[in-house]
């Protein structure tokens, strides 16, 4: 079984619900990644959503662009980016990671490079923005070979018939972005994501987690309760800006601490 | 023995792709509005009245047909090849980027949408959208790279005084692609009640398809005049390639048309040695950006390059996909223009036949020089003049050290 699914498989049996902390890979500075996933595993994270950094996020707002511009400046590049999958790697097998992000630099590498280094690396599955199922077919060849999850995302436009096409294409879990916006907008409709997850949840079997607009213990339980688990990024990214200047171990504990009180808010509701 | 012949009208397919470019690379977000622009379209395109709509639109508020000039003072100064200019500089708000806009302000009309976007680099193409808004009375946001924005003030206030809100962009190399990349957040934002007119033949399909088709009244007139005025095609055809979107409206007609030889002119900037130009076909790879796959200029890591032209709207790192395509099938050339070499040939043709060119045309100018020795006399060279130069006035001034 993969990692991901051993993990909601076990999550299911616990009754708990996912949390996945989002960051991008290299932010503010290279050094400050490794330790920042090892607390956020420490603090409750049960998946990392690694951000692959790129020049051009058109999908994300202000903060994860800044956080996209910060790390790209500090020297961060894919390469060292599956790196520090690496690194991770050597001390925690058990926590999934999925790198996030835009084709160019994949395409770049060439798929059959990059889905190898990224299994060699111990990454376990892949969202790729910019690909939609319709333009999977280049990756998921190699990504079926290796056992590399490919996460498509479900939004509140996707129509029933294009549901039924990612539902087939996706493995590991599906994403659910909660609202019509780019990352950090704060317009999300915790009712409106309820009644939207009864209807999908009717209609696949696969665990489907919630992302965007998630900002405090609150939202993130609330949401968590109609779902198999919830992505947080920008308020973790915002942190991180906060911080830039801190120390690796100090930018670490705050922002961890943060995911921390969610993960207290999602167990006890 | 059967010669097999292209179509080189038979692209795209239907999910968008010519060959292995172009294509759908979009969030999820975006994938059905794109789905109902392509029903939409495939419905309207072949629809008399929109037709008709349109055409009467290109004739009596564009002013089409634009001229097709025999320059021949500049023929007889060059010693070479007829020269003969296609006249888009002499359109309503004087670009070609106004064919393309009629079209799309209709599909945004039909769709009910009251809100349009457009990214817009040298500003022709925001100022071409905030005309159609202002005419139809739709809502207008216009997105501009900081950078454009300061070398393109006067098309700013162009788009002010039409009414649109013009949004400076401060992201990642305060250009073209960043403008681009803010238009397509805020459309994601606001599917719902806004009609995104992209400004070239890029983006997710079914765009690069549309704009295509709605600018190919370039060459279909172009492909006409010649006749008329000379009884046989042209031996050559010029244009300047930003995202391509005036290059490939004259092409396109003339794609089959196998004796005719065509050039699409990047921008090269300092020239193509260093990294300091706007060239992906001529110097980029196949890569994915802005919701297609096409030749694209960037680093080693795949982060998108900035890219450097003293014309603002050739200053982007992508191109449309159908010029991959007819770049990787041979069918087209793309050669490349330095900023120099285009200053001198937007004062050359303003001295010699009193044309002001846009600094975009002014590469496509350029090179129709060079061609024009090479072909020789009696040879027949159109050259796609995509608009007038009043907005780069103040920037040729600059560069002359003069303040205006
Ligand atoms: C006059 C003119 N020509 C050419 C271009 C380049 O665009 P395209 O390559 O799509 O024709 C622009 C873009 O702003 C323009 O204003």
């Amino acid at each position: 079984m993969s990692r991901i699914a051993a993990t909601f498989e076990r999550l299911k049996s616990e009754g708990r619900k996912a949390l996945i902390p989002f960051v991008t890979a290299g932010d503010p500075r290279p050094d400050v990644t490794l330790p920042l996933m090892h607390a956020l595993v420490e603090q409750g994270a049960n998946i990392i959503e690694l951000g692959m950094p790129f020049s051009d996020p058109m999908a994300d707002g202000p903060a994860i662009q800044r956080a996209n511009e910060r790390a790209l400046a500090n020297g961060m590049s894919l390469r060292k980016t599956l790196d520090i999958v690496a690194e991770f790697r050597k001390t925690n097998q058990d926590t999934p990671v999925v790198l996030m992000g835009y084709l160019n630099p994949v395409e770049w590498m060439g798929y059959e490079t990059f889905v190898k280094a990224a299994h060699e690396a111990g990454v376990d599955g892949l969202l790729m923005v910019d690909m939609p199922p319709e333009e999977g077919g280049g990756i998921v060849d190699y990504a079926k070979a290796v056992g590399l999850d490919l996460i498509y995302l479900v939004t509140p436009t996707t129509t029933n018939e294009r549901f039924e096409i990612i539902c087939k294409r996706s493995t590991g879990w599906i994403y659910y972005v909660s609202l019509k916006g780019i990352t950090g907008a704060n317009t999300l409709n915790v009712d409106e994501v309820a009644e939207r997850m009864r209807w999908i949840e009717q209609h696949t079997d696969i665990p489907v987690c919630v992302g965007f607009g998630i900002r405090d213990g609150e939202t993130a339980a609330r949401v968590a309760s109609v779902c198999s688990g919830v992505i947080v990024g920008s308020v973790l990214v915002n942190a991180i800006e906060k911080l830039e200047s801190e120390s690796a171990i100090e930018i670490s504990s705050q922002v961890s601490k943060l995911l921390g009180d969610m993960r207290t808010a999602m167990d006890r509701a | 023995m059967t010669t097999i012949t292209e179509d080189y009208h038979a692209h795209p397919d239907a999910t968008g792709h010519f060959g292995p470019y172009g294509g759908r690379f979009a969030s999820e977000t975006l994938m059905d509005a794109l789905d109902e622009l392509s029903a939409m379209y495939t419905k309207l395109k072949d629809d008399p009245d929109f037709r008709q709509q349109f055409d009467k639109d290109l004739a009596h508020y564009v002013g089409r047909p634009s001229p097709l000039y025999l320059a021949e003072r500049l023929t007889k100064n060059w010693g070479g090849a007829d020269i003969y200019l296609k006249r888009e500089d002499l359109n309503h708000t004087g670009a070609h980027k106004i064919n393309n806009t009629i079209g799309q302000a209709l599909l945004a009309k039909y769709s009910g949408k009251p809100r349009v976007i457009a990214e817009t680099g040298a500003g022709q193409h925001g100022v071409a959208t905030a005309t159609v808004a202002a005419r139809l009375g739709l809502k207008c946001v216009v997105y501009m790279g900081a950078e454009d924005v300061e070398r393109q003030k006067l098309n700013v206030y162009r788009m002010r005084l039409l009414g649109a809100e013009v949004v400076s962009v401060t992201s990642g190399s305060r250009t073209l692609k960043d403008a681009m990349n803010e238009a397509m957040r805020d459309w994601v934002t606001n599917v719902d009640d806004t009609y995104y007119i992209i400004g070239t033949v890029a983006g997710p399909h079914p765009y690069p398809t549309l704009v295509r088709d709605f600018n190919s009244i370039i060459g279909r007139e172009a492909r006409r005049q010649i006749l008329e005025q000379t009884g046989e095609l042209p031996d050559a055809l010029v244009a300047c390639v930003g995202g391509g979107s005036n290059a490939i409206g004259l092409f396109w007609e003339f794609l089959n048309d196998k004796g005719v030889e065509i050039y699409g002119v990047e921008a090269g900037g300092h020239g193509l040695d260093g990294d300091d130009h706007a060239a992906p076909l001529s110097k980029g790879r196949p890569g994915v950006l802005h919701g297609n796959r096409t030749y694209i200029m960037a680093n080693d890591d795949g982060q998108i390059s900035a890219t450097h032209s003293v014309s603002a709207g050739l200053d982007y790192p992508g191109v449309g996909p159908e010029h991959a395509w007819l770049k990787d099938s041979n069918r087209a050339k793309y050669v490349a223009i330095t900023d120099d070499e285009a200053l001198d040939a937007f004062r050359e043709l303003t001295r010699t036949e009193g044309i002001m060119p846009a600094l975009e045309s002014a590469h496509a100018v350029a090179y129709a020089k060079k061609l024009a020795k090479q072909l020789g006399k009696g040879k027949r060279i159109i050259v796609n003049l995509s608009g007038r130069g009043d907005k780069d006035v103040h920037t040729v001034a600059a560069l002359d050290g003069l303040s205006i």
